[in-house]
């Protein structure tokens, strides 16, 4: 079977996110492929490691996304698309979707699996999106993933809110993937090596088909206006004494002073 | 054209969560800085009672979309149902609570609709005839401000943010509004029981959160009882999830659950960047910690350097008798 996983290249998640002139600064932050991402990949693996099969990744990103892509490449995927233009730069998670299901529209796949959110901007709708413009079926946040015989539905054990629940849905769907999914593995150095000779396909938006104009910055209906760190929190007290007596006196000040309790 | 702002409150277990009437406050706000009325719609199965609820929060009016395939939750039938009363309604502003069915839903119906949606919102203002909106990035470590260039638009606001609206108001007209597709191909099939932990995390008002300083599973029920007498949702650092002393769905953090109580309370945890993300815009943040220089301190507004076996315990039984005085 071909599972295709969607990834998005994040920063580290160790990254301190520095601003300036109300701008995120990317320069110097190391990146990776956000975490459900993932999982995403994990699961895509062992999938085909049970059922056969071929494992592509689908990335929109600049340039140097490709070292993030050759890290998932490592990791056991067989190729690679990288949708590379700056024309799909600036947008929000609808161009983004649009350009992405675009690409799936010229792809062979009987599942596609995602993150549930991207840990930069946590939007966690691009998948959701994807599915809904190519008219499949999606399940969100799922932790536990099988498959029928024929392959042609999955059953799903989610995690919501805290919540759970079991989803069933026919395939090809778009899955995604929450936290306890699996646990990823880590790249071996045969895996490293091997990635550096793995296919990866550039794509712009004139091999999609796309307008410029529907898609990137003049196709996004949402424009982020500025990015400022959040507000600083005011110095904290310290409560001496010993244990118990520090105790006894948190719990007055919660009652009394910050009247929380 | 009326600006009218429709709503989507969140019926669940036969009754509506807090943040439906929280939307309320905010398209109530929004209804005033763009010229419109409030509407609601309410999906799901044998809804009247919630129906009959929202419409008494002063709103002007509520559709009910009613039937049986509504019951549990399948994407492409509750897409089409909402994306009918959208098509109908023609609003400027659709809301949703940011929970995990707001989300999912309104990514899907956004889609369809071919409509922006900002995520998980915390912050709105109307300016210029559109809607602005700030919204935390990088769970927390950073915020963004995100104008809509056009309306319509989709927002889905984070829960426990905003005051919730009460239903003490004249009932608004209910208009039931059939369902047009009930075939779904994904759907919820069954619910999973899991124990009473009741309290959800992201609403709680109350957090009390223990890491690998609780060093075992039976070392976190010290942890648990503090969150039991306070009526406060239990949460973890990844460390103790990972180690399997409580359920991953716990985890606080960059890739856990993003929380905003009154009180947060870090016993064993030290304070890691993803951790800090998940945790810091809560009201009041108190550490519990062994080590001075743990992280957690630089945020914390009470800080106990202490051995949290010892802290806790105490704190239980102190917060007993507050709250037995109460
Ligand atoms: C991709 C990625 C995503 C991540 N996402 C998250 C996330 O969402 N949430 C998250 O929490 N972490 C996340 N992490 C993990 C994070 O980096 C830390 O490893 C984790 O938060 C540490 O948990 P901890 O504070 O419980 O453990 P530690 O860092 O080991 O800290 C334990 C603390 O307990 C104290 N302690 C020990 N004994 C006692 C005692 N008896 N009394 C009082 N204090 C005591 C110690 O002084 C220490 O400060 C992520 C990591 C990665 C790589
Ligand atoms: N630029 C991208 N390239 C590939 N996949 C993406 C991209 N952006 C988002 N996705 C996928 O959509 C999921 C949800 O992303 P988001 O809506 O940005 O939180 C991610 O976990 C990815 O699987």
């Amino acid at each position: 079977m071909n599972v295709v996983v969607l990834i998005k290249r994040v920063p580290d998640t160790e990254t301190r996110i520095q601003i300036k002139d109300g701008k995120v600064v990317t320069d110097g932050i190391s990146w990776i492929i956000s975490p459900y991402d993932e999982y995403a990949v994990e699961e895509a693996l062992r999938l085909i490691e049970k059922y056969t099969g071929k494992v592509t990744l689908l990335c929109l990103g600049p340039v140097d996304a490709k070292e993030t892509i050759r890290k998932g490449l490592a990791l056991g995927a067989d190729d690679a698309i990288h949708l590379n233009d700056p024309a799909f730069e600036g947008g929000d998670a609808s161009t983004t979707a649009v350009v992405l299901a675009a690409a799936l529209k010229k792809m062979q796949y009987d599942l596609v699996l995602a993150g549930k959110q991207a840990v930069d901007e946590d939007n966690a709708q691009v998948a959701i999106r994807v599915a809904e413009l190519l008219d499949l079926p999606h399940v969100n946040s799922v932790i536990k993933l099988d498959l029928s015989d024929d392959k042609k539905s999955a059953r799903c054990l989610r995690e919501v809110d805290g919540d759970r629940d079991i989803a069933e849905s026919s395939l090809p769907a778009i899955i995604t993937a929450q936290q306890g999914l699996n646990e990823p593995r880590y790249p071996s150095l045969k895996g490293i090596m091997g990635a550096k000779k793995k296919p990866i396909t550039d794509w712009k938006a004139s091999d999609l088909g796309l307008d410029p104009g529907t898609i990137g910055a003049s196709g996004a209906k949402l424009e982020v206006v500025r990015v400022d760190p959040p507000p600083a929190r005011p110095p904290g007290k310290l409560i001496p004494g010993d244990a118990a007596t520090a105790a006894k006196e948190l719990v007055r000040l919660l009652h009394e002073e910050a009247k929380v309790v | 054209m009326a600006n009218n702002i429709l709503i989507v409150p969140e019926a669940r277990d036969g009754s509506l969560r807090k943040v439906s009437f929280e939307l309320v406050t905010v398209a109530n706000e929004i209804a005033q800085g763009l010229g419109g009325a409030v509407h609601a719609v309410v999906l799901g199965n044998e809804v009247s009672a919630s129906a009959e609820q929202i419409a008494k929060t002063g709103i002007a009016q509520v559709y009910q979309v009613d039937h049986a395939a509504l019951q549990n939750f399948a994407p492409e039938v509750f897409t089409a149902a909402l994306a009918d009363v959208i098509r109908k309604t023609q609003p400027a502003v659709v809301l949703f609570g940011a929970t995990g069915f707001g989300k999912e839903l309104g990514a899907r119906v956004a889609a369809r609709i071919g409509m922006g949606l900002v995520a998980d919102c915390t912050g709105y203002k109307v300016e210029g005839g559109t809607l602005v909106l700030t919204r935390p990035i990088y769970a927390g470590k950073a915020l963004a401000t995100v104008k809509a260039k056009s309306l319509p638009v989709m927002v889905s606001i984070r829960p426990n943010i905003f005051p919730p609206a009460s239903a003490d108001a004249s009932p608004a007209p209910i208009e039931k509004i059939e369902l047009s597709a009930n075939a779904a191909r994904s759907q919820v099939v069954e619910k999973v029981q899991k124990e009473a932990v009741a309290v959800d995390l992201a609403e709680a008002k109350i957090v009390v959160s223990g890491g690998r300083g609780a060093k075992n599973a039976e070392g976190f029920e010290t942890v648990k009882q503090l969150a039991n007498t306070l009526g406060a949702a239990v949460g973890a650092s990844r460390a103790a999830v990972d180690a399997g002393w409580i359920d991953y769905s716990t985890q606080v953090g960059q890739t856990g659950k993003t929380v905003a109580p009154q009180l947060y309370i870090a016993a064993g945890i030290s304070g890691a960047i993803q951790h800090l993300a998940g945790m810091s815009s809560s009201k009041v943040i108190v550490a519990v910690n062994k080590d001075p220089d743990a992280p957690i301190f630089k945020v914390a507004d009470y800080g106990i350097v202490g051995d949290l076996f010892q802290v806790l315990p105490v704190m239980n039984e102190e917060l007993k008798k507050v709250l037995a005085e109460k």
